[in-house]
């Protein structure tokens, strides 16, 4: 029961599948009439001009020839990638909802008591005592983690040099912890896939300013020995960072907080289904216990006799981002876990769990590690995983995650999500199972029905030309 | 009445019977049973939170934030309200580009990858600069993002980077949080009458200078007038010069490459998102000879299978994805969409389009301080510059007592330092001048 699918072209001779604006019409204006002296304005501007019909039917084109969740499956591993309730978007639409955000507290306390409102909410979800809205994504969230970690060890006149992670972690993870100046000591999975305490133990010291760990991890398995494991990460002093890219395995059956977590973020975008928008905005808002609240970016709200109000916390880290964060996102969500509720919110982690279940068990390739949750992490085996992901686009869903994490050959990682039925989700198993038995040669060449055939990378990075007008200098 | 979702999640689209059947192909008798969580951590309690129908929550949301009042706005500071067209919402509401993610296929993502290649090159004909990124959270997010860069590329060692002394101190502190880590200091150079004190800053700048920061239009509105000298004070100590504007102000002021820009950085989102309490879009522009060690997400062209012309995100290497600790960037989500906004924007605008915009961004400020500047009791502009959208004034009256009275007219201005206001008058607001002029000269008494 593969699906017969094939997606947008209009394909000319020369200028690819959509020419490009300029190449539709580009017009050079002088600036002759700007009222600046000549040497502070340039001479000219040259750009695209185009009337509204002809960019109605350009962007109509680009979007036909580009695949969203409310196109098909997208069971890609660690991304949540859940259907986006239409009904949010125009709630984000509201214009009382589009303020300037140095307006005076006073004058915008809807916008306050929203964010008063989804702080507290994000808290009791995760089991943190307070949360900051402010990281526009998930990796600004960890980086907010860290600074917090950091200001925490510092006020303690503990200067600490090292933040530990799994060998299977987020890439984002390492990147976030290097970004505020610490050395990552990588922590290699057991024979199990999960933490091996033994390597914990070798990999935790003095030295040691935080664990990073999602739970369920990357490969989808409850680290289940995670008491002891927070137990011995603040042994030593350390302070536990949890990654929520996961959080949607585990909504109303456990909390990071009670765990032992001390700081968390949370993706929104993923486990509150925002639209990812073709790779943002998301907002990471970040949640920590009682101990690190005096350390959260300012400004941070909070209610009192006279309405909301913004105050800066007492040790804060300042900002990371230039305002409020990603708002929009932020109401989007709100409007989200106000549609779900408590039953709601439960009832997502309980099908995406079975859902990716269901899948794993239909699919032919090989699932090595197990039970797992939300996502599973099956085995290409013979075939190369980024073959069978191209060859996947041909049967019209997206692929899993390939190639992480590495504990697994020719990695598929690969997560469904609560919103495939089960008819989607055979589908889904059929398309797998098609690539599974297909020879070498189609899964070498594909995808074919997809717009563009397959992309050379090699040359895109060996022949770099990232504008239309670095074009024309190339053959 | 009980339905079917009543309990559940109405997007997760599982009847009783095929959950039932689901549950026994994978051989479960429950789905607590697929949960291997330790009964010592299960969570047992509730959230407290009421589910709602998609109509109580539309009423519930326009109610709540009914609560902000209803003022018009004359802000800006480094984040600007344009009029964005019907057909920017239009097209990005499209649910093919808004509900995909990060496009790691790109043969069925050509559509998000080409709208990216475009937005991109745009910033390139608007900076000069050979290479933009598609896409930072904001612009204090991308200047942090720029020191990092600077001092990733400099040869010999440095620990200092110069920023305004009226930078935003958002911003700074932004600032401050990327480069600690890499053990950079800020340190400010002063200003005169609202632009770049070169002497002093000539002074300031030495060996141990890895990047030298200036804004034009700068935060108060002025156009910075000598680019060209503080690029040469950078680059006599071998320091990066990165500039702060944004797509508006850029499409009239001297290409940034010309004035000695190896950066340009600030918020794009001046273009397709109005004010939305402070989202942004990160401008990043750089030379091509740092393009291994620029931030974020590049898209290039390439070809396919069949000959054909066609995108990819390139230089991967570079993402923390492939190089985790030793990646230019912790970024991953960013924000694409916002970039696809802007890109519609500025193409329905045009050049002329962008550079009428741009001009009128001239003309409204000068003429509007004008006639604050008649009032007793207020002197405006403040400084002696050519201003872009925004200007300062200075009142006799504290400025708290100011932004205070006009607030109760209906208008929302900055009250910047003891005496001094500043206004923002772009076409969103310019028609309520005459109102807001009116409402000045009470609060000026």
């Amino acid at each position: 029961m593969t699906l017969e699918y094939t997606q947008a072209r209009w394909n000319t001779d020369d200028e690819g599948y959509e020419p490009l604006l300029a190449e539709k019409n580009e017009e050079t204006v002088d600036t002759d009439d700007v009222p600046l002296p000549d040497d502070l304005k340039r001479d000219s501007l040259t750009l695209p001009e185009l009337s509204e019909p002809e960019l109605a039917r350009h962007y109509t084109r680009l979007s036909q020839m580009n695949y969203g969740v409310d196109s098909g499956p997208y069971p890609l591993g660690s991304c949540t990638m859940k259907y986006n309730p239409k009904f949010t978007e125009d709630v984000a639409a509201l214009s009382s909802a589009g303020v300037h955000p140095d307006r005076s507290p006073g004058s915008v306390q809807g916008t306050l008591e929203l964010l008063a409102r989804l702080e507290e909410q994000l808290g009791r979800i995760g089991g943190m005592d307070a949360v900051t809205l402010q990281p526009p994504a998930g990796a600004a969230g960890e980086f907010v983690g860290i600074l917090i970690a950091k200001a925490y060890h510092e006020s303690r006149d503990d200067e600490r040099t090292e933040v530990v992670i799994p060998d299977a972690a987020h890439g984002t993870n390492f990147a976030s912890a290097a970004l505020g100046g610490y050395d990552v000591v990588e922590l290699p999975s057991g024979e199990d896939g999960r933490v091996d305490l033994d390597a914990l133990e070798a990999a935790l010291s003095e030295e040691t300013a935080a664990l990073m760990l999602t739970n369920p991890n990357t490969l989808g398995l409850f680290e289940r020995e995670i008491e002891e494991i927070a137990g011995m990460v603040h042994d030593v002093g350390g302070l536990l960072y949890y990654d929520g890219a996961n959080l949607n395995a585990l909504l109303g059956r456990a909390r990071p907080g009670d765990m032992g977590f001390d700081v968390m973020h949370y993706n929104v975008h993923k486990t509150f289904a925002t639209p990812h928008g073709g790779g943002g905005p998301g907002a990471g808002p970040v949640g920590v216990v009682e101990e690190l609240a005096e350390f959260l970016p300012s400004p941070h709200v909070r209610g009192g006799d006279s309405g909301y109000e913004l105050f800066e916390p007492e040790s804060t880290i300042g900002k990371v981002h230039g305002f409020m964060g990603n708002w929009l996102v932020l109401i989007k969500a709100y409007a989200y876990i106000a549609r779900l509720g408590d039953g709601g919110l439960a009832d997502a982690s309980a099908k995406a769990v079975l859902n990716a279940n269901y899948l794993g068990s239909r699919i032919e390739y090989e699932v090595p590690y197990s039970p797992f949750h939300h996502e599973f992490v099956a085995s290409a085996g013979e075939q190369d995983a980024a073959d069978v992901a191209k060859r996947m686009l041909d049967y019209g869903v997206h692929p899993p995650t390939t190639k992480w994490p590495e504990l697994v050959g020719e990695a598929l990682m690969t997560e469904p999500t609560e919103i495939e039925n089960r008819r989607s989700l055979d589908q889904l198993a059929a398309a797998f199972n098609a690539v599974a038995s297909e020879d070498r040669a189609a899964v070498e060449t594909a995808p074919e029905r997809t717009t563009a055939g397959r992309i050379d990378q090699t040359e895109a990075a060996r022949n770099l030309r990232l504008s239309w007008q670095s074009l024309d200098d190339s053959s | 009445m009980m339905t079917r979702h009543s309990r559940g999640s109405p997007f997760a689209p599982h009847t009783d019977g095929e959950t039932a059947a689901m549950l026994e192909a994978v051989g479960a008798e429950s789905i607590e049973d697929l949960f291997d969580i330790p009964e010592p951590i299960r969570f047992d309690g509730e959230f407290g939170i009421e589910p709602r129908s998609e109509r109580e929550i539309r009423t519930e949301m326009r109610a709540l934030l009914g609560r902000n009042d209803d003022l018009t706005e004359f802000l800006g500071r480094g984040h600007y309200d344009h009029y964005v067209p019907s057909l920017v919402d239009h097209l990005a509401d499209r649910s093919e580009f808004l509900t995909s993610y990060t496009q790691y296929q790109p043969e069925i993502t050509q559509g998000f990858l080409q709208v990216l290649f475009e937005y991109q090159s745009m910033l390139v004909e608007l900076t000069g600069l050979e290479v933009a990124n598609c896409s930072m959270y904001d612009a204090a997010t991308a200047l942090g993002e720029a020191a990092t860069l600077a001092d990733r590329v400099r040869e010999t060692s440095g620990s200092t980077v110069l920023v305004p002394e009226l930078l935003r101190e958002e911003r700074r502190s932004v600032l401050e949080n990327y480069t600690e880590g890499a053990g950079l200091t800020v340190e400010t150079y002063p200003y005169e009458d609202a632009n770049a004190d070169r002497e002093a800053l000539a002074d300031l700048a030495s060996e141990g200078t890895v990047m030298i920061y200036a804004e034009s239009p700068t935060v108060r509105g002025t156009v910075e007038e000598g680019l060209g000298a503080i690029a040469d004070i950078a680059h006599d100590e071998d320091a990066l010069f990165v500039l702060g504007s944004d797509p508006v102000a850029l499409s009239v002021l001297e290409e940034p490459a010309n004035v000695g820009a190896d950066v340009v950085i600030g918020d794009a989102a001046t273009l397709g998102l109005g004010t939305s309490y402070g989202m942004g879009l990160g401008l990043f522009a750089t030379r091509e000879g740092f393009v291994r060690q620029v931030p974020g997400r590049l898209v290039g062209a390439s070809t396919d299978s069949a000959g054909e012309r066609a995108y990819t995100l390139t230089l991967q290497t570079r993402e923390q994805h492939i190089r985790r600790e030793r990646a230019t960037s912790n970024i991953c989500t960013n924000q694409a969409w916002v970039a696809l906004r802007t890109a519609i924007h500025a193409a329905s605008l045009g050049p002329s389009g962008l550079v009428d915009l741009a001009s009128d961004c001239l003309e409204a400020p000068a003429e509007l301080a004008d006639r604050l500047d008649d009032i007793v009791g207020v002197q405006a502009p403040v400084h002696d510059r050519h201003h872009f959208r925004e200007f300062v004034a200075r009142t006799d009256q504290p400025a708290e007592a100011v932004r205070e009275t006009l607030e109760e007219y209906g208008f929302a201005v900055h009250a910047i330092d003891d005496h001094l206001v500043q206004v923002c008058v772009t076409e969103t607001n310019r028609k309520k001048a005459d109102a807001l002029v009116t409402a000045f000269r009470e609060a000026a008494k």
